[in-house]
């Protein structure tokens, strides 16, 4: 059997800031998204939100609001039709409890205490205004304080493990200077564009969804387990996601009862939630109060980081923010530790929002490096190299790759770094302005889920690739693509991509900023299948200018197979396949990290983001004026995309450091801003002097394609380096985010 | 109750009927005339991704009453430019991958073909980043965004001279 050389690396398609193959379908309008498609005799779905946090449910005026005209049925937990999969059960790793009408309690606001099913939106509107809801109250418990912390016990996702490494008491006595500090960071609510959404549809035991899924083969086993189906009774569309950002990897409570309301109704039936119940049901990302205590010797290398994060979860589930660890991986402290302690409050269960544990513990972690650096009389840079960590601290495990000291490096040099006041409100703009410069390390894991593909040759030379990715925005319509069309050596244009549908082999998950990793990978073997068929047919072939190549290398580019070593021993796919019977080949691929690869080295993206903030020094209103991140994630498929995704990671830390917050009403429990007039996300006029640079990375451990992913790690980094230029402008110290005017003032 | 207008919607002028009078330009459009590429966002024109332009205005629709609308001319992203074509405004925002997910993208594109004919902004960074600050972008592209605009307004006010990209910024 002939050798496959592995396609080359940087080769005609992987590597090219190709637009996006989506493109036109999204500036057009023409991309349907799952609220976009209208089957006939369509019902629509809304759900009345519970007002109060904690509680029950006394009296729903059910009568009246059915009498309205257009409102078909209205369901309450008197008269839910039976559901085959219980709700306090998890079908699946990445599962949460749901409230699907089983009771008359109360546990969140916001959680949907009935449905109305109508023929018009607007019905369905009244329906909801009309039912009336009186409730029997209790006190909710909506802030940290109001109950006794637990430790978090370990168990996977969303409850993250202790870690320790070293005598970490020891290690604090042997400093010479010592740092004990608390962060706070507040509660984060997802708020894709597009909200959660489904339109769902029957026939017979068979159902079908087009629903916004971050993980298609995930959600159809869940929900045939909601619904007591087969799992190949189930078919979800899900071309195209209006953003995820990790709430839409899971289903939610107001979609599985718009699905058995569909079933009951036998007609089809829509559900597109209110912005208002994006604050509630699907997830968010909890508040956390962080204590981080450092020491440093006479050196300035760091002796101990100890981390230990408190964050609420809900009454009934455990999603814990892991926010300790991200001081695991990052410095070369002599001792480690990290702990993460619980709080149960009457809020929805929170969930994975765009870099779960590492956006919260790295904006705490990297204003206490900040302040270390303070306190020892240090550049914060300097301070960082000098705690430079050149293999995992804690395990001693090698990294994969790490090119972190040339991020710091470049992206100081781009910044001007080195033209830094080391102490506080030392520059001042033309206009007044206090001039404040932060940094901070950025860091995110690069993890693998599991992922299959299929691989299609045709006879003229064109190809079909499928695999039920999913596009939220990161670009999987192209990237994976590019990817594929490497594999199988054709240019990009040759190349059909099928994707986000469930009845394509399994693409595995869009999380953790591992898709592209993954279901590249897949793609990648799957092509490369494809080929090594394509090789051993032109090789047993006489009349192949291939044949009888024996062991010797073969190769795909641009269409054609050629011999490595002899590129003039070449020939088209189209001419191979036409003397064997003009049948098309089909191969298969998958990806998945193998454990000892996972064993063997650490793994993580790194970089390192520079910001400029300017503050009036009267009214203590802040601007991030200038941000550069530069970051060294491996190998980049579409450095077009992956700027993007780099720059709206940098935004979303914008958002973290200043604006997103919701608060609770302390008597309702309810959150008062829950629209997106008072929940501040980021606008343009926020986003001045934004630059991306991406260092150039070759790692052959981390996959076989070097991919380590973007999505996430741009937040991470960000917000610390806006705090500190906070500080450097002001002199003032705000430990907590997001840092509001008040808080300026108030100091 | 039934109710009637007549719209001149993407350059048709046609009599509408409609149910209700709570409905909305944006659910009219996206449930009774199949015109689903203007989304919802918020329903409360707080997030910008249901503008259309309504007599050449950009107009958040989900807080414009069908009913009012009598003898209007509305544009959607449908009807930006005729089938098979792009506007100078649709090709910059690919050009400049000022989107990402694309679901605010519609109310993007019309926000900007609103701004340039409102000849408010120019090819100003600044002016532009505050003239389509009223239209939210969750995957933050607003990087594009701007020189999206810039782009499409050099090619719009100056056909000739323009460059493919926009500038710094």
């Amino acid at each position: 059997m002939p050798e496959i050389a592995q396609p080359f690396r940087f080769g005609s398609n992987a590597g090219q800031p190709v637009t996006r193959r989506d493109g036109i379908a999204k500036v057009t309008g023409a991309a349907a998204f799952a609220a976009d498609t209208a089957p006939a005799g369509l019902l629509h779905a809304l759900c009345a939100p519970a007002a109060i946090a904690r509680g029950r449910v006394t009296h729903l005026d059910i009568a009246r609001a059915e009498s309205h005209p257009g409102v078909v049925r209205v369901l309450t937990p008197a008269n839910r039709p039976f559901l085959e999969g219980d709700p306090a059960e998890k079908p699946t790793m990445f599962s949460f409890r749901i409230e699907v009408l089983q009771d008359d309690s109360v546990r969140y606001a916001g959680q949907p205490i009935a449905m109305v099913l109508a023929e018009t939106p607007e019905a369905a509107a009244e329906g909801v205004r009309l039912l009336n809801p009186q409730y029997a109250a209790e006190t909710p418990r909506v802030t940290l304080d109001e109950e006794a912390a637990y430790p978090v016990e370990p168990g996977g996702f969303g409850r993250p493990a202790a870690t320790l490494h070293g005598d970490i008491e020891a290690a604090h006595g042997a400093a010479t200077r010592a740092l004990d500090v608390t962060y706070t960071t507040a509660p984060q609510y997802h708020n894709a564009m597009e909200t959660h959404a489904v339109v769902a549809e029957w026939t017979g035991d068979r159902l079908h969804l087009a629903l916004p899924s971050q993980a298609l083969a995930m959600s159809c086993a869940a929900y045939a387990w909601f619904f007591g189906i087969p799992v190949e009774n189930v078919t979800l569309s899900s071309p195209y996601l209006g953003g995820g950002f990790g709430s839409k990897a899971i289903p939610t409570g107001p979609q599985v009862l718009a699905i058995l309301a569909a079933r009951v109704l036998g007609r089809p039936v829509k559900l597109m939630l209110p912005r208002a119940q994006m604050f509630g049901p699907t997830g968010h990302r909890g508040a956390t109060r962080q204590r981080l205590r450092l020491g440093i010797d006479d050196d300035f290398a760091l002796t101990a980081l100890d981390h230990d994060s408190l964050s609420e979860t809900s009454s009934f589930d455990d999603f814990h923010e892991p926010a300790a660890n991200a001081s695991q991986g990052l410095y070369a402290a002599q001792a480690l530790r990290s702990t993460h302690r619980g709080v149960r409050l009457d809020v929805g269960t929170p969930g994975p929002m765009r870099a779960p544990g590492e956006a919260s513990g790295s904006a705490a972690l990297e204003c206490a490096m900040d302040e270390m650096a303070e306190q020892a009389g240090l550049d914060p840079l300097a301070f960082r190299l000098l705690n430079y960590a050149e293999t995992e601290p804690g395990t001693g495990r090698p990294y994969s790759s790490k090119a972190l000291r040339d991020c710091y490096r470049l992206g100081a040099e781009r910044f001007g770094w080195a033209h830094r006041p080391l102490t506080p409100r030392q520059m001042r703009d033309a206009e007044g302005m206090l001039v404040g410069w932060g940094m901070g390390t950025a860091l995110f894991p690069a993890p693998m889920f599991q992922a299959q593909a299929r691989a299609t040759l045709n006879p003229d030379g064109t190809a079909l690739v499928e695999t039920a990715a999913a596009d939220m925005g990161q670009g999987a319509w192209t990237a994976l693509a590019q990817i594929a069309a490497d594999a199988l050596g054709l240019p990009l244009e040759k190349v059909t991509f099928h994707s986000g549908h469930s009845s394509l082999p399994d693409g595995g998950v869009a999380g953790g900023s591992g898709h592209t990793a993954t279901a590249g990978g897949a793609l990648h073997a799957a092509g490369t299948d494809v080929i090594r068929q394509l090789a051993e047919i032109a090789t047993a072939d006489p009349a192949s200018p291939l044949h009888g190549a024996g062991n010797a290398r073969v190769a795909a580019r641009d269409g054609q197979l050629f011999l490595v070593d002899d590129e003039t021993r070449a020939e088209a796919f189209e001419a191979i396949l036409a003397r064997h019977g003009g049948q098309s080949l089909t191969g298969g691929g998958s990806a998945a990290r193998p454990p000892e690869d996972a064993q063997r080295h650490a793994m993580s993206s790194h970089g390192a983001v520079f910001a400029e903030v300017k503050v009036d020094p009267e009214l203590c209103q802040v601007r991030v004026t200038r941000l550069v991140g530069a970051f060294a994630a491996g190998r980049i498929i579409n450095p077009r995309l992956a700027d993007s995704q780099l720059y709206g990671g940098m935004i979303w830390g914008i958002g973290m450091a200043l604006h997103e917050e919701a608060h609770h009403d302390p008597r309702t429990g309810r959150v008062l801003n829950a629209d997106l007039a008072g929940y501040h996300v980021p606008v343009n006029a926020d986003v001045t002097g934004l630059e991306v640079l991406t260092v150039h990375e070759e790692d052959p451990h981390v996959n076989i394609l070097g991919i380590k992913g973007v999505g996430e790690i741009g937040v991470t980094g960000t917000v610390g380096a806006i705090g500190n230029a906070i500080w450097h402008a002001t002199g003032k110290r705000i430990r907590r985010f997001p840092i509001r005017i008040e808080d300026l003032l108030a100091e | 109750m039934s109710l009637s207008i007549t719209l001149t919607l993407n350059g048709v002028t046609r009599a509408i009927a409609f149910e209700d009078a709570r409905v909305t330009l944006l659910d009219l459009l996206r449930d009774r005339l199949d015109l689903p590429g203007t989304k919802k966002g918020c329903d409360r024109g707080q997030c910008g991704a249901c503008t259309v332009l309504v007599n050449g205005r950009r107009t958040t629709a989900c807080l414009t009453l069908a009913a009012t609308l009598e003898g209007a001319e509305v544009t959607t992203i449908e009807g930006l430019a005729p089938e098979g074509t792009l506007h100078p405004v649709q090709q910059a925002f690919i050009d400049n991958d000022a989107f990402q997910c694309g679901y605010c993208t519609p109310g993007q594109i019309m926000s900007a073909v609103g701004l340039i004919a409102e000849g408010r902004a120019g090819t100003d960074p600044e002016r532009i980043r505050e003239g389509m600050s009223g239209n939210i972008c969750r995957c933050a592209a607003y990087h594009g965004i701007t020189l999206a605009v810039q782009q499409a307004t050099r090619s719009m006010v100056h056909p000739d001279t323009a460059a493919k990209t926009g500038d710094a910024a």
